[in-house]
């Protein structure tokens, strides 16, 4: 009884904002678009009994058009590579961090917070000023010689910003498991005749990789719904799932398709989820 | 040669002297306990010597070579961690390989060492596990023959006995002591169980704030401590304080003290008395090397019990009673003696 008064709250946050909205999304991805508002058709209908009024009518359109499929690659890839570079560069700050002296360590954290302060659009707002044709990053290229190059609206612009936004998510859960990690490990290491680097490649790094892994996905899967940054710098031709769904959404005011695409989406991330959550448990 | 020589060490951790000057020998295939109490400066050291740390002032030797700049993996010394440091990535079998991997051995020689290694504390059928599949003692020795595979002349070991259950602590510390006559390396050993470094030292180094307080065989640190710290550190000594009179005789409060070998007269001195030299006597006490008390407390201890007695002027003996006789009611008055040579006149 006591039991189920603790578990009551969760469960409830649990069933109210997570399974709710969820089944909801369900139920628009198998109705009919029509006028009105909502601008659907519910899939159950009531006339004397319950009446199925439902379509797979978007979800066959998911699958049987390559511009979504495509759209969800690229989501992913661009994701995975965001997450990649954010691991690459958030492993040797989390690092320093960690092997900073003790009175150090909190404003280095807050460094690495720091962007969070300020907005998240005038943030890529100032992006933007630095890549356009005429922007600083040309003007210095400039003085050297060079371009004017088309820095925005590029791959690279995109991954600046995303690599800028989700770097903190990154840093974070690493700082705290090397800030935690047992030293006494790498000075038997050490003891035992490693070098430096030995210690770190031999046990440093894969007792870490537990931390690693949630690290990426806490970039991987944000990353991969991400709309305003691939909107606002990256590549015009590149059609990432949030960006689709956004349109769906707001511009053809297609609800049902737009579910469809978002459980699609879910779905998709599933195993990259369970994946690294086994590797997490293994390390 | 001295196998390890520290000379003249100091280190300073922000406002905290942690050593002062230590000057500590260990022979060839000798086993040294370091005894100290928490903050004298004991794991300070092993540090120092493994590499972790650099001496403030002072030198450390290694059979003659300083070993100062040069960093922990370049010491020929090994280190046994209290939290024995099992790399929890890694079977018992390559925990134990480590340190012959980092010399580039080949699989073949490092596969027999290791098992031969495994061989000696009855590990063999471990090796495939991992450590958190073992108990508490497999784990110690696990990190006990991880430190030997490399064969160091000087093994460094902290608290090695400190988180097994009691009753294999004492087995434990034999088997180590065995070992450790089988391979012939120099032990030190960090400890805080001053009966652990009794049984199975063969010197014993009291370290007290960073300072030797006195270094030498069990048995002399026993009977003859130098200093009040060694005293009652060592088996909980009476340390009794006084002036020596006219007569020879010195006058601690109530009791008269004949020293074994006489003492100067006016020399104010502290002496400690062992509470199992110190026997109940029928009748009054004797004029000196004896007093009269009041039972105060009583403690038992399994093999006998633990007096405490008020003597005249408030202050209190601790008596050892053996077991097997009667202890008398507490409130009771009794009369105590002890031989002159159970007083040990210390220097500090």
């Amino acid at each position: 009884m006591r039991r189920l008064l603790i578990l009551l709250p969760p469960l409830a946050w649990l069933l109210l904002l997570v399974a709710a909205p969820l089944l909801i999304i369900g139920l628009i991805a198998f109705a009919e678009a029509g006028p009105g508002v909502p601008p659907f058709i519910p899939p159950f209908g009531w006339a004397g009994g319950p009446v199925w009024r439902g379509s797979t009518e978007s979800i066959g359109t998911l699958l049987g058009e390559t511009y979504y499929l495509e759209a969800f690659l690229r989501s992913l890839l661009t994701a995975f590579v965001t997450a990649a570079l954010c691991l690459l560069l958030a492993y040797p700050m989390a690092l320093g961090i960690a092997g900073a002296r003790p009175s150090w360590r909190l404003p280095l954290l807050l460094l690495v917070l720091l962007p969070f302060w300020a907005g998240f659009l005038p943030r890529l707002g100032a992006w933007i000023g630095l890549l356009r044709d005429g922007g600083w990053a040309n003007g210095v290229l400039g003085l050297a010689g060079i371009g004017p190059l088309r820095l925005l609206y590029s791959n690279l612009a995109l991954y600046l910003g995303m690599v800028h936004a989700y770097l903190p998510f990154a840093v974070l859960p690493l700082a705290t498991a090397l800030l935690r990690r047992d030293r006494s490990l790498e000075e038997a290491a050490a003891d035992l005749g490693a070098t430096p680097f030995t210690v770190f490649r031999s046990v440093t790094l894969p007792l870490s990789l537990p931390a690693a892994a949630s690290a990426f996905l806490l970039v991987f899967i944000p990353a991969a719904g991400e709309f305003v940054i691939p909107e606002l710098l990256g590549p015009p031709e590149a059609q990432l799932v949030g960006r689709v769904l956004w349109g769906e959404f707001f511009q053809n005011r297609d609800w049902p398709l737009a579910a469809a695409l978002a459980l699609a989406m879910l779905v998709l991330l599933l195993p990259p989820i369970l994946l690294f959550q086994r590797l997490g448990r293994r390390g | 040669m001295a196998l390890l020589a520290v000379e003249g060490l100091s280190k300073r951790f922000g406002a905290a002297l942690a050593l002062d000057g230590l000057d500590l020998e260990l022979r060839p295939g000798e086993f040294l306990a370091l005894l100290g109490g928490s903050g004298s400066g004991k794991s300070t050291l092993l540090r120092l010597v493994a590499g972790f740390e650099t001496p403030d002032a002072g030198r450390i030797l290694l059979e003659g070579r300083d070993l100062a700049g040069l960093p922990p993996h370049a010491r020929p010394v090994g280190m046994m961690f209290q939290s024995y440091a099992l790399f929890p990535h890694l079977s018992v079998f390559d925990n134990v390989a480590y340190g012959l991997r980092r010399e580039r051995m080949a699989a073949a020689e490092i596969g027999q060492r290791v098992r031969e290694a495994l061989a000696m504390v009855g590990l063999e059928a471990m090796a495939g596990r991992k450590p958190h599949q073992l108990s508490g003692g497999q784990r110690q020795r696990v990190a006990l023959v991880r430190s030997l595979v490399k064969r160091p002349r000087l093994l460094l070991l902290d608290e090695p006995l400190a988180a097994l259950d009691a009753g294999l602590r004492e087995r434990t510390g034999l088997e180590l002591r065995a070992l450790q006559r089988r391979i012939g390396a120099g032990f030190v050993m960090v400890t805080h169980d001053q009966a652990e470094a009794l049984a199975l030292a063969d010197r014993i180094a009291v370290l007290e704030a960073g300072r030797l307080a006195q270094c030498g065989p069990p048995a002399e640190l026993y009977e003859r401590p130098a200093t009040r710290f060694v005293a009652r550190f060592l088996g909980a000594a009476n340390v009794l304080e006084g002036k020596v009179g006219a007569d020879g005789v010195m006058v601690a409060g109530p009791c008269r003290l004949a020293l074994p070998h006489g003492a100067a007269p006016g020399e104010t001195l502290a002496v400690a008395l062992r509470p199992e030299r110190i026997r109940l006597l029928e009748g009054a006490p004797p004029g000196a090397n004896g007093v009269a008390g009041v039972l105060r407390d009583l403690a038992y201890r399994g093999d006998g019990w633990m007096a405490l007695v008020a003597l005249p002027d408030g202050t209190e003996l601790r008596v050892a009673l053996p077991a097997g006789v009667a202890p008398p009611e507490p409130g009771s008055h009794l009369a105590l003696g002890w031989p002159a040579e159970a007083l040990v006149a210390l220097r500090a």
